[in-house]
């Protein structure tokens, strides 16, 4: 019992959060580079933004593997996962159906996690990046479906080599992952039909 | 007394909000993100067994309970129609299970819920379609085998499909599909785009709305997102082209939309008229007169309402 | 102004009403209670539970009731309800070896321990109506055996497994949860977990069909009747929290083994091979269908060439389950009249072409001729 009463509430509407958590992650991810906001009204555990713990609450369960950077893992973000969502936590990125990653470590690269095959380009993971800001960076022109022409976007706080990364994911199309960008309560999404250009 | 009555209120709390379970949800909430991240490609998922019977818009009815929510407007047509039975029959069942806002104007309405039409209104960024789809592999009529088709599209052989529209020409100087016409998604999967009629086609392409695809009996669903390029196959030589009529609606005397026949005795007397219902009431509030438009009050088709 | 005419919603409250009627029919005779159809139409109601997947006496009674004895509208019911009730677990699997017999024959054998025990069969009834049913004078004399039936009633194939000749079950490897159809969407080839709960569930003539077509030829199949025994057994839960089996209650099911023409190679002695069919209630005619179809979906595993509809497992799963096929077939009735619309001008057009092709052909043809 003492365990359960140290770890934070997820949602107090669970049916009506979800659902508005996933329009937001939906259009994150059919209109990327959109910046979406999502109202959880949560307080995430330490080391999780908000936009996570929601996404993770709105779609994780028994069903699907999640990985998380190992400090997250052995603290209170891995137990307030595994009690509000019942999923199991991998310690291989490969095996992961979601992952949460630093945006700033270096490991692991986009490359370590499942980009399905070509039967079944589904069975790919989703990759929640958590970065220091979605605005202010380094500016990135994306194109593809979900975008009419071009849309720029300049997140903050990213690892130097992830648009490369990016780029390597989006040539396997239609295989790949596929990525949630979150800070704070805001998301954007980069799937990997999504082809990026950086400003030279 | 009524003879209509509904269950009494202390019978709903058995069922989850729209019916489904949050789990199920999910499972489709999942599947219905990567159907956005792969345009046209489709994504198997867990179907449930609905109350409402396969090949009747289980597939559609489950998307939009995964996506629904209380600040929706809901839109359900079949045939363009928001009275067909059917239509009316699934506004119910959100009306029932998600105390759903619904409406018939295409432009209020946030989901649109749809069999065999896309209206003819344009549709606006914000809004998401639902196909119901009955069958979900356009590949299914060259090669009955689901173990073959998903290798043709893991390697994106479309070759068969190819030389099939190619013999149709050759056997009728056209292509002789006329609904449920393929297309290639984002240029990379055959898709298909449900039994609408080919005249619906090219509003798929670069559609500013979310367009979503459910296959209840054969767990498909499957989506287009907003701004993707969506090509009806063709050659050179025979370029698609669409349905033309040579006359316009006898109801609102529109020149532009998909229309229904309609038989108006029995020697063989027939009129058109606009089969998305909205659109053509839209008109005639507007004030557009179609040339049969007293014959249809007649037949009872139509009813002349007092200002 | 004109406004459509609208009745779709008041015709179809109307379809209600009149289902209503039509299944009540004539007030003057007594309507049929749930019990009654519990009680004495035990095997229709076997069926519905089969077909909806769901074991539930009442509640099959019920979906009979409701759907006018329409079986297949039964199943649906059973189904729709199914899908949304919570899942505890998974039960442990059911010792059919335990059974308690009320019927156990064997073809394969003129008397083993526990004997053949015909039981309650229409096997040897002559097909003759009793006409004393007509005028409710059924008369049920219960009767006692002249020896209780012995304790022990070993299943035939185990015998012959015993012997080795038998070809053994043995669990896929690390013995893993059976696959769910009704929770995920299954992939080809189809392991035979899947194969055997999509049979189970499956439509009885369809299977009945596929399991003769076999017979006939289209499938190498000779089997022989191992053992069908119909009884029951109970079925045990083990609550993460207690960690020991709880006993939930009894089930009736029927079993058919099927022992097929006998595998071997060089380096395998021959065996006798397995079809294997477990169905809710008092069902032969599903069972042994479906031994019949499990066998013949085992070429694969067996080496043997998958060329008839009985042997290809996307033939026979995606095509066995009667709900989703009367959905699909029924839908035709919805309106279709765009996509006709489509097909007629079309054909109009194609037609018009032709006729102004073959008139420009008899005016070209005079001037052909000078
Ligand atoms: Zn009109």
């Amino acid at each position: 019992m003492s365990a359960q009463n140290m770890i934070a509430p997820g949602f107090s509407d669970p049916v009506f959060q979800s659902q508005a958590a996933f329009r937001a992650l939906l259009d994150a991810l059919s209109e990327p580079g959109t910046l979406r906001r999502v109202d959880g009204d949560i307080t995430p555990p330490e080391g999780m933004e908000a936009a996570t713990a929601i996404a993770l609450l709105a779609l994780a369960d028994y069903e699907t593997p999640v990985w998380l950077p190992q400090a997250l893992r052995d603290g209170p973000a891995g137990q307030w996962l595994r009690f509000h969502c019942g999923v199991t936590l991998v310690a291989e990125p490969g095996q992961a159906t979601f992952a949460v990653i630093d945006g700033t470590a270096a490991e692991p690269t986009l490359a370590a996690f499942n980009p399905g095959n070509d039967q079944f380009p589904d069975r790919s993971a989703t990759v929640l990046v958590q970065g220091a800001a979605l605005e202010g960076g380094a500016g990135v022109t994306l194109s593809g479906p979900g975008i009419p022409g071009t849309r720029d976007i300049a997140p903050n706080g990213l690892r130097a080599g992830i648009w490369a990364e990016l780029e390597e994911n989006a040539a396997l199309y239609p295989l790949g992952v596929d990525l949630v960008l979150c800070h704070g309560d805001g998301m954007l999404g980069l799937p990997r039909s999504t082809r990026i250009e950086e400003a030279r | 007394m009524t003879m209509h009555q509904v269950p009494a209120e202390d019978t709903k709390p058995a069922y989850n909000y729209a019916y489904l379970d949050e789990q199920t949800k999910r499972m489709i909430r999942r599947a219905l993100l990567k159907a956005v991240a792969v345009p046209g490609y489709q994504v198997p998922f867990g179907s449930r067994e609905m109350p409402l019977a396969r090949g009747w818009g289980t597939g559609g009815i489950q998307v939009t309970a995964a996506i629904i929510g209380p600040s929706d407007a809901l839109k359900v047509i079949d045939q363009g129609a928001d009275d067909t039975t059917n239509a009316v029959s699934i506004r119910k069942f959100f009306e029932r299970t998600a105390d759903a806002r619904t409406t018939e104007a295409t432009e209020e309405a946030t989901i649109i819920q749809t069999r065999h039409r896309i209206p003819e209104a344009p549709l606006k960024s914000g809004q998401v379609i639902v196909y119901q789809v009955p069958m979900p592999e356009p590949l299914r009529k060259l090669e009955p085998r689901e173990a073959e088709t998903r290798k043709m599209h893991a390697w994106a052989e479309y070759g068969l499909m190819q030389v099939k529209l190619y013999e149709n020409i050759a056997r009728f100087g056209e292509v002789t599909t006329t609904y449920d016409y393929p297309v290639l998604v984002n240029g990379r999967y055959v898709t298909a785009p449900s039994p609408i009629p080919k005249f619906d086609n090219p509003k798929m392409h670069m559609s500013p709305a979310l367009q979503l695809f459910g296959a209840g009996r054969e767990k498909r669903i499957y989506a287009i997102p907003p701004h993707t390029s969506v090509k009806s196959l063709d050659f050179e030589d025979h370029p698609f082209r669409i349905q033309s009529w040579t006359e316009p609606c006898g109801l609102c005397g529109a020149g532009d939309s998909y229309l229904d026949e309609v038989v108006i005795d029995d020697r063989g007397a027939r009129m058109f008229v606009c089969s998305d219902s909205h659109y053509c009431e839209t008109r005639r509030a507007e004030g557009h007169r179609g040339a049969m438009l007293g014959d249809a009050a007649l037949t009872g088709l139509v009813e002349e309402t007092k200002p | 102004m004109y406004v459509a005419v609208k009745g779709g919603e008041a015709a179809i409250l109307a379809t209600h009403d009149l289902v209503a009627e039509a299944r009540r029919g004539d007030p003057t005779v007594p309507e049929i209670t749930v019990a009654q159809i519990r009680e004495q139409q035990a095997l229709a109601c076997a069926r519905v539970m089969n077909e909806g997947s769901l074991y539930d006496m009442d509640l099959a009674a019920l979906a009979l009731k409701q759907s006018q004895g329409d079986v297949i509208e039964g199943a649906f019911l059973m189904r729709a309800y199914r899908t949304t009730l919570p899942r505890f677990g998974s039960s442990e699997p059911v010792d059919t070896a335990a059974m308690a017999i009320r019927r156990r024959i064997s073809a394969t054998y003129k008397d083993l321990p526990g004997g053949q025990v015909l039981g309650p069969t229409y096997d040897y009834t002559h097909r003759l109506f009793d006409f004393a049913l007509m005028d409710g004078e059924s008369e049920a004399t219960p009767r006692t055996a002249p020896a209780p039936l012995d304790a022990a009633m070993p299943r035939v194939p185990d015998i012959l497994g015993a012997e080795g000749l038998m070809e053994p079950e043995v669990p896929p490897e690390g013995d893993p949860a059976p696959f769910d159809l009704t929770r995920g969407s299954i992939t080809f080839p189809a392991g035979r977990d899947v194969r055997l709960q999509s049979m189970a569930r499956g439509d009885e003539g369809f299977l009945l069909g596929l399991g003769y077509s076999v017979q006939r030829g289209y499938g190498h199949s000779h089997p022989f009747v191992g053992e069908v025994r119909v009884g029951e057994v109970c079925v045990e839960f083990v609550p993460e929290e207690l960690g020991f089996a709880v006993d939930l209650g009894d089930v009736t099911l029927t079993e058919c083994q099927m022992v097929n023409q006998f595998q071997g190679s060089k380096d395998v002695a021959p065996q006798f091979t397995r079809g294997y069919g477990l169905v809710f209630g008092h069902a032969e005619r599903k069972a042994m269908s479906m031994s019949l179809v499990d066998r013949s979906l085992k070429c694969r595993e067996f080496g043997e060439a998958a060329v008839y509809p009985a042997q290809q497992d996307e033939f026979v799963l995606y095509h066995a389950d009667n709900v989703e096929a009367a959905g699909f077939v029924e839908h035709l009735k919805l309106p279709h009249y765009v996509d006709f619309q489509g097909e007629l001008e079309l054909i109009r057009r194609i037609h018009k072409e032709r006729e102004e092709r073959l008139a420009r052909q008899n005016e070209d043809l005079p001037e052909a001729a000078e």
